[in-house]
C-alpha cells in the first residue's frame, strides 16, 4: 500500500486528511512540521505528500527544497496544500519542486483530482 | 418536503418540460423544493406553490426562471477527463489531416457555465498546428453571462485543472479566478435551447452534447440526436456523455468502437472501426 504523509501544524487538518488519503487507498502518516516531516522521509520516503506552508520549526517550502536534495527526494509527489492562494506562492512552490498546488478549503474531490492530475490514483 | 396539489405538480410538469425538455417525474420531486425553494424566496413568493400559481396564471418570465432554476447547471473543467483525451488523441488527429490546416468548428451545446468549452481552449492551446472556432450554447441566459465573465472560484478551479493549466490560463481577481482574455476571446456564447432550431449555427466538425439528454424523454433524445446529425460533417465528431448512448434512439450516428462516448455518422465509424 502507497504511504501519504500529511504535513501540518492543526490537528484538525491532519484528522480531516487523513480520512480523505485512507479513502484514497493510502496508508496515512503524519507531521506537526518541516523538521518532523524530513526526519520521517529520512527513514522511509513515502509516494506521496500533502504539505502545509506555514508551519513553526520548518516551513513546508524549506522542508520541500530540503526533501528533494535528499537521495530518493525526488520520489514524492509533493501536493500543498495550503491557505496561501495567491499567484505568488504557487509559482514559488512549483519553482521550488511541488507537482501540485491545493488551496484551502478543499475537500475530498479536490483532493482525489490533483492526486489522480499526478497519476497517485 | 412540502407536498403540492397533484394538479399544480402537473401543470409545473407540463411547463418545465414544454419549455426545456426536462422530465421532471416523481423520482426528481425532491428538486422541486431544493430548486424553486430559494427562487420563490428570490421573487417574494411566500411558499413554492405560491409560485407555481403565478406560473399558472400566465406568469412568463417566471415559468422561465422555474425551467432554469431546474435544470441541472453542473459542470468543471475538464469533466470526466475521456472525452478530452479523446480530442486529443482521436479527433484531433483524424481532423488536422482531414481538414489540413483549417479552422475547426466546435459546438459545446449545453455549456453551462463555460467550463467545457474553456477546458477545450486550453487543450487547442497545447497541440500544435490546429485551431478552432468554438461556440458555447445554453438555454439559460443568466448561466451564460457567467460564462462570458469566465470568473471562477476557488473551489471551481481546482476541480480537474492541474495547477500548471491554472496558472497558464488564469489571471487571479481577489480570491476568484479569470480566464485570461486571450482564452475568452476564443469562445463564442449564444443561447439557444436544443428543443428549438439550431440549424443556423452550420455545419460542425466536433459536437459536444454531454449529459443534457439524460434529462430528455427517449423521442426527445432521438430527435434532438437526428437534428444534431444534421448539423455534423460526415466525417465529425459527436461526443456524449458516459452513462449515454445513440444506440436505439437514432440511425443517424453510430457509436465509434474502442472509445467510449465518441460517436460519428455510420460511414465515418464504419471507416475508423475497418482502419483499427
Amino acid at each position: 500500500m502507497k504511504t501519504c504523509l500529511v504535513v501540518d501544524d492543526s490537528r484538525v487538518i491532519r484528522k480531516v486528511a487523513r480520512k480523505i488519503v485512507e479513502d484514497l487507498g493510502f496508508a496515512c502518516e503524519e507531521a506537526a512540521d518541516g523538521q518532523q516531516a524530513l526526519d520521517y522521509c529520512k527513514k522511509n520516503m513515502p509516494e506521496a505528500v500533502l504539505l502545509d506552508w506555514n508551519m513553526p520549526v520548518m516551513n513546508g517550502l524549506d522542508f520541500l527544497i530540503k526533501l528533494r536534495e535528499e537521495p530518493d527526494g525526488k520520489k514524492p509527489v509533493v501536493v500543498f496544500c495550503t491557505t496561501e492562494n495567491d499567484m505568488a506562492h504557487i509559482t514559488q512552490a512549483l519553482r521550488a519542486g511541488a507537482d501540485e498546488y491545493v488551496m484551502k478549503p478543499f475537500d475530498g474531490d479536490i483532493i482525489e483530482s490533483k492526486f489522480a492530475e499526478t497519476g497517485l490514483v | 418536503m412540502s407536498a403540492l396539489p397533484s394538479n399544480k405538480f402537473d401543470f409545473l410538469c407540463q411547463d418545465v418540460r414544454k419549455r426545456s425538455g426536462l422530465v421532471l417525474g416523481q423520482e426528481k420531486a425532491y428538486l422541486i423544493d431544493s430548486r424553486l425553494g430559494p427562487l420563490a424566496r428570490k421573487e417574494g413568493f411566500a411558499s413554492v406553490e405560491a409560485l407555481i400559481d403565478a406560473m399558472i396564471r400566465g406568469d412568463q418570465r417566471i415559468c422561465v426562471a422555474a425551467s432554469e432554476a431546474l435544470a441541472t447547471h453542473e459542470t468543471f473543467f475538464f469533466r470526466d477527463k475521456t472525452p478530452f483525451d479523446l480530442f486529443e488523441n482521436v479527433i484531433a488527429p483524424a481532423l488536422k489531416t482531414a481538414r489540413m490546416g483549417r479552422q475547426l468548428k466546435i459546438w459545446c451545446a449545453a455549456a453551462s457555465s463555460g467550463q467545457e468549452p474553456y477546458s477545450l481552449g486550453m487543450l487547442l492551446d497545447e497541440i500544435p498546428g490546429l485551431s478552432a472556432d468554438i461556440l458555447a450554447t445554453d438555454m439559460s441566459a443568466s448561466v451564460l453571462e457567467k460564462a462570458k465573465a469566465g470568473i471562477y472560484t476557488q473551489f471551481e478551479v481546482q476541480r480537474g485543472l492541474p495547477i500548471q493549466r491554472l496558472v497558464k490560463h488564469f489571471d487571479q481577481v481577489g480570491d476568484s479566478w479569470r480566464i485570461k482574455p486571450q482564452l475568452r476571446q476564443k469562445v463564442r456564447f449564444e443561447q439557444a435551447n436544443l428543443l428549438d432550431d439550431f440549424a443556423r449555427f452550420g455545419k460542425m466538425d466536433v459536437i459536444f452534447c454531454r449529459n443534457v439528454l439524460i434529462y430528455f424523454d427517449i423521442q426527445t433524445k432521438a430527435k434532438v440526436l437526428d437534428r444534431l446529425a444534421a448539423q455534423l460533417a460526415d466525417d465529425g465528431f459527436l461526443l456524449l456523455g458516459a452513462a449515454e448512448t445513440v444506440v436505439g434512439l437514432t440511425d443517424s450516428l453510430r457509436p465509434i468502437s474502442g472509445h467510449r462516448g465518441l460517436y460519428a455518422k455510420p460511414a465515418m465509424a464504419a471507416k475508423l472501426a475497418s482502419a483499427a
